[in-house]
């Protein structure tokens, strides 16, 4: 090995390790709190409000308050985490009908915009990828602080045959709404103060 | 036809023979479909029938509040000479049923509502959850609700015994007091 290949390497490495250390000043060093996040969602059936979770998910969030247009967010959810708290539906959600989770395992969110909406609040444009469709969402979001905590909660509708949740005999909406309400909760740490 | 021997004032009054009639096939029909509904795996039908279980029972609930309105307000026919424990037999069938008209759909309620579905009634009025949303506890009313309907079923099927030997081996025309229609 010769010196030239060396420091060759030692300096790649070196930019790579700068750009990572700039990327993580920028995000600030951004972390989601687990424990006091939550994305659950609630659909209708025959009007009964049916309330469901997703148990595994992440978030990768750059955001500052001062700035709320330069920020970004993006969301990875497992779609077989989701639950209802009942075995027996638990079971149905992985199908082809609903989520199809062995073709589609990951639903995504990535915001193309975010501008500030009032003291406190901004509104979060972007794509939501669910079982292969991707359709526009605006997210209106309120944030508040707690120590070190920031939390960031909202909810938005969502149409459930934009992303084919529902086929067959599901796809009637007089059994199944086609409204489901998506809410979130996401305690972030690392956020400058509002 | 038997031979009647009682007038029009001995019967029923024509809201007290309505209802009676009106919430025996309502309660025959939700017993069948709860009993056949219990154990059906996932499906659009099973979740068709559990609603529509529901709101036949919150209708019988709501139609039996008028009828113990109607009951406690309007005099029955007098008793019938009979042994004196058939008549307390019959007036105990009666008051328990009555009580299960209430605890019947009330226990069904709860049970919605510990499960996590609250009731909406045709689904359009959502009714209020009563006790907390609790799996353990939906696990304990479960039976009950089951276990009650039984009773109120047997309770039914001895009443309904009861009149059929009134008709066919008294012949004593008492069923004539509830038969719909004209005295």
């Amino acid at each position: 090995m010769n010196t030239a290949s060396v420091s060759s390497k030692f300096f790649k490495t070196l930019a790579a390790g700068l750009l990572v250390l700039g990327a993580g000043a920028a995000l600030a060093d951004q972390k989601i709190v687990p424990a006091q996040s939550d994305i659950s969602f609630t659909s209708r059936q025959m009007g009964v409000p049916v309330d469901g979770k997703f148990k595994k998910w992440d978030a990768q969030i750059a955001f500052d308050p001062k700035k709320p247009e330069t920020g970004k967010v993006s969301f990875t959810i497992d779609t077989g985490s989701a639950t209802f708290g009942a075995a027996e539906t638990d079971a149905e959600v992985p199908k082809a009908a609903w989520f199809n989770v062995p073709k589609f395992p990951q639903a995504t969110f990535q915001s193309s915009a975010i501008k500030a909406a009032g003291p406190g609040k901004v509104e979060v444009t972007g794509k939501l990828s669910i079982k292969g469709a991707v359709h526009d969402v605006v997210v209106p979001v309120t944030l508040t602080q707690a120590g070190a905590t920031t939390t960031a909660a909202g909810s938005f509708t969502i149409k459930r045959l934009d992303f084919k949740i529902g086929e067959g005999e599901w796809a009637d909406t007089s059994m199944v709404a086609n409204d489901v309400v998506v809410k979130f909760k996401l305690a972030v740490t690392g956020v400058a103060p509002l | 036809m038997t031979r009647s021997s009682f007038n029009q004032s001995e019967r029923y009054s024509g809201v007290a023979i309505g209802l009676h009639w009106l919430l025996a096939l309502l309660i025959l029909g939700v017993f069948g479909v709860g009993f056949y509904m219990a154990d059906l795996p996932f499906s659009m039908t099973r979740l068709k029938l559990f609603n529509w279980h529901k709101w036949a029972g919150m209708t019988i609930l709501a139609l039996s509040i008028l009828r113990l309105l109607w009951r406690a307000t309007h005099r029955p026919p007098a008793d019938l000479p009979a042994p004196q424990w058939q008549l307390t037999v019959a007036h105990l069938t009666h008051w328990l049923m009555y009580a299960l008209f209430f605890a019947v759909p009330l226990v069904g309620w709860a049970y919605s509502s510990a499960a996590g579905f609250p009731i909406v009634w045709f689904g359009v009025l959502q009714l209020p959850d009563f006790v907390p949303k609790d799996k353990a506890l939906a696990e304990m009313i479960e039976p009950w609700h089951g276990a009650l309907a039984w009773a109120l079923i047997v309770l039914a099927g001895l009443h309904i015994a009861a009149a059929l030997k009134h008709q066919f081996i008294d012949r004593d025309g008492l069923i004539n007091r509830m038969r719909p229609g004209r005295g």
